[in-house]
């Protein structure tokens, strides 16, 4: 019987090595797993690498990882938010090594990953810095630069509701990277608010199916029957 | 010579925006353009970390810690509206489905270039967002920025000095003093705002510019 609920984030990522590149979904405030993310912060797991939109802010989420040193290398589309104050210290004592990539060649690279592709050209930075030293092509008088896959050995990703076979429901806009980052890591892990027995999803709303989900942890203990 | 303020700029803005578009507004300036649009206009706002349709700012209590826009700022939904993942929102603007971007700059060039995501201070760390498709994507790219700089340096000249968001892709610039076109002919000024003159306006511009027809 599948069954993909655990009983504790703790328990959720007892199991991430040192030098894991782990995908962190959410794009500012939104739609970012909080208690996965500390209970990484307290299994200690270092040198990690870090793939999300943002680099946190302020003491909470990835800036908690940055300020604790556990970070090696995050990937990342915009990590000078207001308040991002422990990336820009850990950057600028270059302890921290940051890879800029557009966001939409992010959540693309991500996506392909999960998908299976080699590979896509973008017209996304032809012509610019973030280009410098990528293959380019010019393809009906249009400029693309060949972007490769992003995997990852972990996904940490949130969403709102869950059954026990993984399959997934977001809320508003906390949906962002979170979908393509369950479909491109080895291993995903899904933070939720509700846990539902299974058939009480609408399955017309799962954006996320189960197939890419690993583990499971509500927000709040729930009882359900699987 | 007459310099727009922010408010006015916006406004100017607002009344090149057709009825029915889809539009993305860039963090910043631009998202000032919003408060412009008539009201018997439907204008469709897209916000690139996942949403179409974007609403006003929500009452106070009535915020959702995930309902935020791309500048992270509660947001509402319209009726009408809809989410989608990040992939899918950048196809919408790679893929050539939203009519119009409007973005703020450092620098445009005269061939259209859009310098505006970094500066060469290494001081800071560098960011980049959504920036670089929107200009690769939106049908018409519409610069909203001050002619100059605050130390009078024009910011539309032959060649950005700064690194490039995208090459030859503004469409119409708008700044306090005029509105311009990039067309194959070079920089078309469409219109003067109150009695500026061409040449007082050429002589602030570090590109040559077309006059009016």
């Amino acid at each position: 019987m599948i069954d993909k609920r655990m009983a504790s984030c703790r328990e959720a990522v007892a199991d991430i090595p040192n030098g894991a590149r782990v995908m962190i979904g959410g794009f500012g405030s939104s739609g970012i797993p909080l208690r996965l993310i500390e209970a990484l912060r307290q299994h200690g797991a270092g040198d990690l690498t870090i793939i999300s939109n943002n680099a946190g802010v302020a003491e909470e989420g990835i800036a908690s990882l940055l300020r604790d040193g556990l970070v090696r290398k995050i990937v990342c589309s915009f990590p000078r938010s207001a308040g991002s104050v422990w990336f820009e210290k850990r950057y600028q004592e270059q302890s921290v090594e940051l890879e800029l990539v557009p966001q939409g060649t992010l959540s693309e690279r991500i996506r392909i990953a999960g998908a299976g592709i080699g590979g896509f050209l973008t017209p996304t930075g032809y012509g610019t810095r973030l280009a410098e030293g990528k293959e380019t092509r010019v393809i009906d008088g249009k400029g693309y630069v060949l972007e490769m896959p992003l995997h990852a050995d972990y996904a940490l990703v949130r969403a709102a509701q869950a059954d026990p076979w993984g399959n997934l429901i977001y809320d508003t806009a906390g949906r962002n990277f979170n979908p393509m980052m369950a479909m491109a890591a080895q291993v995903t892990i899904a933070e939720v608010d509700t846990v539902r027995a299974l058939g009480e999803l609408n399955a017309e709303q799962v954006v996320t199916p189960g197939i890419f989900v690993n583990r499971v942890v509500a927000q709040e203990r729930q009882h359900v029957a699987a | 010579m007459l310099r727009l303020n922010p408010e006015q700029m916006a406004q100017r803005v607002a009344a090149d925006i057709p009825d029915g578009s889809y539009v993305n507004l860039g963090i910043g300036l631009p998202t000032k353009v919003a408060n412009y649009v008539s009201g018997d206009q439907q204008v469709i706002y897209h916000s690139e970390n996942g949403i179409l349709g974007v609403g006003p700012a929500p009452a106070t209590g009535q915020e959702n810690p995930n309902l935020i826009n791309a500048g992270k700022q509660h947001v509402t939904l319209l009726p009408g509206g809809c989410y989608f993942d990040n992939a899918e929102s950048f196809a919408m603007m790679r893929g050539g489905h939203l009519d119009i971007a409007v973005l703020g700059a450092f620098q445009v060039s005269e061939r259209g270039d859009l310098a505006n995501w970094a500066t060469d201070n290494d001081q800071f760390p560098p960011a980049v967002g959504g920036a670089m498709d929107l200009a690769v994507g939106a049908r018409r790219l519409f610069v909203m920025m001050r002619h100059n700089t605050r130390d009078d340096q024009p910011k539309i000249l032959e060649a950005c000095s700064y690194p490039l968001t995208g090459a030859g892709v503004v469409s119409r610039i708008f700044t306090d003093l005029a509105v311009i076109d990039v067309t194959p002919k070079g920089l078309q000024v469409v219109e003067l705002f109150g009695d500026n003159r061409f040449d007082e306006v050429q002589a602030v511009t570090g590109a040559r510019l077309l006059p009016p027809v």
